[in-house]
């Protein structure tokens, strides 16, 4: 592997000191599957590698507060998807999540690594953006805070800052009855890339979002609000036509896991499958509530 | 605190404490093999794809070649030569020879290591769930079929 140095603050003041210090020279380490691979393939110029586990502020827990659910920056893969509060509020997240890498990379590796990544076949991403999921920043200027959807910038590139911080992943508390769903396409079942994927979410107003990934440079986020994704009367041919309108905004590219024709394909199958999925739930909810 | 070259670490392997300078850019696995002489744990693909280099750190399986050494400090550490006791096979590793799990051999620490960590957190797993478990580790010689029913057998063993 290239070498570098390693720094380990304690916490927050003095992670943001060494940032500021070392800009993009440095990286940030938590999980570490995807940094490393990088580093052992000798393709990041980077001098300093600063490990985030002993920085008190950054947070490694889910904690549900008021209209709000929040994933720390620390929080592996594997335990965000078995929280109480994801599992039964967030099943996108949920199937997402237990299909990331292996069960290794799924104890290591953070929802907060896999989004700073930017690949655009991240799987906890689509679910993420299609509950419009909240990234806060930090930086030794202040904080912000940026909607995930407009997080990305390209394939690997963000709009964090060189001097910034991911802190918080704030999701909101479903408001009326919501069912969603997740699926995705791959060559084969286990430590595979997405061909595709997708999260669908259906509200109970008859707003449908829908977020698609490895279509495009960035994630694609599709929102449709006829209602008729989320009416079960609806017939089969009708919500074809509608998912056929939400995925014309996915541009995908043939490339070493797919051809452009077989994704595009796939895309409508996976949409059918996740539409299907979500309205169940949603109709589940819609009785639960009564 | 400053940005460090070689980092000193506090480490417990298989019940021993260890203090150790390690480089800044090497893995877990490199300090294990080259450094401390555990050879058990292999290395394969180098990149988290085959899990042969798979340990558990602080309880939970991970891949030692995606993990920096510098990250280790006050870690505990289980390697494959932990699991054995007074010089006898733990009846995991006692089940994988006798269902035939083993071939060439090269897989087999990671696999043990992965299938110890699948019977911690559930110990009478189905054998969707070992299959699943086991997903992140690859063998090219025996087709998993032994494999599984290692597993399959160790977890039952447990129960008595």
């Amino acid at each position: 592997m290239q070498s570098f140095k390693y720094a380990r603050p304690e916490s927050l003041p003095e992670l943001l000191e060494l940032l500021e210090k070392f800009r993009d020279r440095a990286r940030l380490i938590s999980g570490g599957t995807d940094l490393l691979v990088k580093l052992q393939h000798g393709n990041l110029a980077v001098e300093v590698v600063i490990d985030i586990k002993r920085v008190a502020e950054l947070s490694d827990r889910v904690v549900t507060t008021n209209g709000w659910v929040s994933i720390g920056p620390r929080a592996v893969i594997g335990r965000v998807v078995r929280h109480p509060g994801i599992e039964s509020a967030y099943p996108a997240l949920v199937e997402a999540g237990r299909i990331v890498g292996s069960v290794q990379i799924r104890n290591r590796a953070t929802v907060a690594g896999n989004i700073c990544t930017a690949s655009p076949a991240a799987d906890t991403v689509p679910p993420l953006c299609a509950y419009d999921a909240r990234i806060r920043l930090v930086s030794t200027e202040g904080s912000r805070e940026v909607p995930l959807r407009s997080f990305f910038v390209g394939p690997g590139k963000t709009v964090i800052a060189p001097n910034e911080v991911l802190a918080e992943i704030r999701v909101p508390a479903p408001h009326g009855a919501m069912g969603s769903s997740f699926d995705r396409i791959t060559r084969r079942r286990g430590v595979d890339l997405a061909t595709i994927n997708i999260a669908g979410v259906l509200h109970d107003n008859g707003t449908a979002v829908f977020a698609f990934g490895a279509v495009a440079p960035t994630v694609v986020v599709a929102e449709e609000t006829s209602g008729d994704l989320c009416d079960p009367t609806v017939s089969a041919d009708r919500v074809d036509e509608v998912l056929k309108t939400l995925l014309a905004t996915a541009r995908p590219i043939s490339d070493v896991r797919s051809s452009k024709e077989y994704r595009e394909a796939m895309l409508l199958v996976a949409a059918r499958r996740v539409q299907r999925t979500a309205l169940e739930r949603l109709t589940q909810a819609r009785g639960g509530r009564e | 605190m400053n940005e460090m070259t070689t980092v000193p670490i506090a480490v417990t392997i298989n019940q021993t404490r260890y203090d150790v300078e390690v480089k800044a850019h090497h893995t877990l696995l490199e300090v294990l093999r080259e450094q401390l002489h555990l050879t058990g744990t292999k290395r394969s693909c180098g990149e988290g794809e085959c899990g042969a280099c798979t340990v558990l750190v602080n309880g939970e399986a991970v891949n030692s070649c995606l993990v920096l050494a510098a990250e280790m400090d006050g870690a505990e550490i289980l390697t494959i030569e932990g699991l054995e006791r007074n010089g006898e096979l733990s009846p995991l590793q006692q089940a994988f020879l006798d269902r035939g799990a083993v071939q060439c051999g090269f897989c087999t620490p990671g696999m043990v290591m992965a299938a110890e960590y699948l019977l911690r957190t559930t110990p009478h797993p189905t054998e969707a769930e070992i299959r699943e478990g086991l997903s992140g580790n690859l063998c090219r010689c025996t087709g998993y079929e032994g494999i599984v029913e290692a597993v399959k057998h160790a977890g039952r063993e447990t129960d008595s």
